[in-house]
């Protein structure tokens, strides 16, 4: 009896259902407390370690048995081009500031990440793992993977960056002096990708609209600079 | 299924310029520029893709699920590095805020005086 469940639970179907099953009990949770720290995904991921430890399921195996998922991460990346389109109808008068303050907010925080690791000892593999920090977790994988990083690594700090955006991003601004609502909104998506775009939109419309475009436009300008700034700035 | 046919289509293009030009940006990323180009060139219509893409999109955070599940074999190198991981992470999260928030306004307002 124990064996055919055991047998059961590893199937790739059973593995995906819990998958899809953690996650939207890890939504239903959040929408109840609206606590930050039990961000849904982080509650999964959580979760499915503790599932697969339980019935002794190598990582390779799991895996290998949600495949489909990743297949999908990849279209979802390409489905990204949707939202930058989107985004880039709001571009209008401000394009050259918008422009200027990507560049800047990208170069910046990809080598003060890389700069400050490497300063305390990380290794070039965490160094990999971490230079798309600010962008959203899908192109940040895709950046790190290519260039060696550990891609675990790169969606954990990711999310949790997002986190720390959305939390202590208004505050750090207004102490900043940064004061109006495109700034404010346009930094905070920058920073802090998707987590930080829907605390943007609890601010405002306006903030939440810039957010959303300067998390579409860190995400590309990140995506073609790093494999750069990794060749010759660090 | 016209939007799927377009994501996957650019997708393929995507992978296969990667190749050309030596891996230096992955196919993804790629086919993503490509299908905002052809919808910024209307040679795609928004509403082809966006059943699709919304769907998609509002469903990436599962999507990656698998590699988060992987910190079961990499938490001990966050561990050894936790604490080079955590302040490059925090400080450099705090520069780009104030970068861009302040190159932002700074630009922003140099456009209404002129």
């Amino acid at each position: 009896m124990i064996s055919t469940l055991n047998q059961l639970v590893t199937t790739d179907l059973a593995l995906l259902t819990i998958t899809i099953a953690l996650f939207v009990a890890g939504g239903a949770l959040h929408r109840r407390t609206h606590f930050m720290l039990l961000h849904p995904v982080l509650l999964t991921f959580v979760a499915m370690i503790i599932i697969l430890q339980l019935a002794k399921i190598p990582y390779a195996r799991y895996m290998e048995a949600t495949k489909m998922l990743d297949f999908a991460l990849g279209m979802s990346v390409v489905s990204l081009g949707y939202l930058l389109y989107e985004q880039s109808e709001k571009l209008g008068r401000n394009l050259l500031p918008i422009l200027c303050s990507t560049l800047a907010g990208c170069v910046a925080g990809v080598l003060s990440v890389v700069w400050i690791a490497a300063l305390l000892g990380a290794d070039r593999v965490i160094l990999n793992s971490i230079a798309p920090k600010s962008v959203t977790v899908p192109i940040a994988i895709t950046i790190s993977g290519p260039l060696g990083g550990i891609v675990s690594i790169t969606s954990v700090v990711v999310f949790c960056v997002g986190i720390f955006g959305a939390i202590f991003g208004p505050r750090i601004l207004a102490l900043g002096r940064v004061r109006t609502p495109e700034a404010i909104g346009f930094a905070l998506g920058a920073a802090s990708h998707g987590i930080g775009t829907s605390r943007a939109v609890e601010l405002g419309a306006v903030q939440g609209a810039m957010s959303g475009l300067a998390m579409a436009l860190m995400g590309v300008a990140t995506a073609l600079l790093t494999p750069l700034l990794e060749q010759y700035l660090y | 299924m016209i939007g799927l046919l377009v994501i996957l289509a650019c997708w393929l293009a995507g992978n296969l310029l990667s190749g050309l030009i030596g891996g230096y940006v992955s196919g993804n990323i790629l086919g993503m520029l490509l299908l905002f180009m052809l919808l910024k060139l209307r040679f795609v219509k928004a509403e082809t893709v966006r059943p699709t893409a919304k769907f998609l999109l509002g469903a990436m955070a599962l999507f990656f699920v698998p590699y988060g599940v992987g910190l079961m074999e990499s938490y001990t190198v966050i561990l050894d590095n936790l604490w080079a991981i955590v302040l490059a992470a925090v400080v450099s999260s705090i520069i780009v805020l104030l970068v861009t928030g302040h190159a932002f306004q700074f630009l922003a307002k140099l456009r209404r005086h002129d």
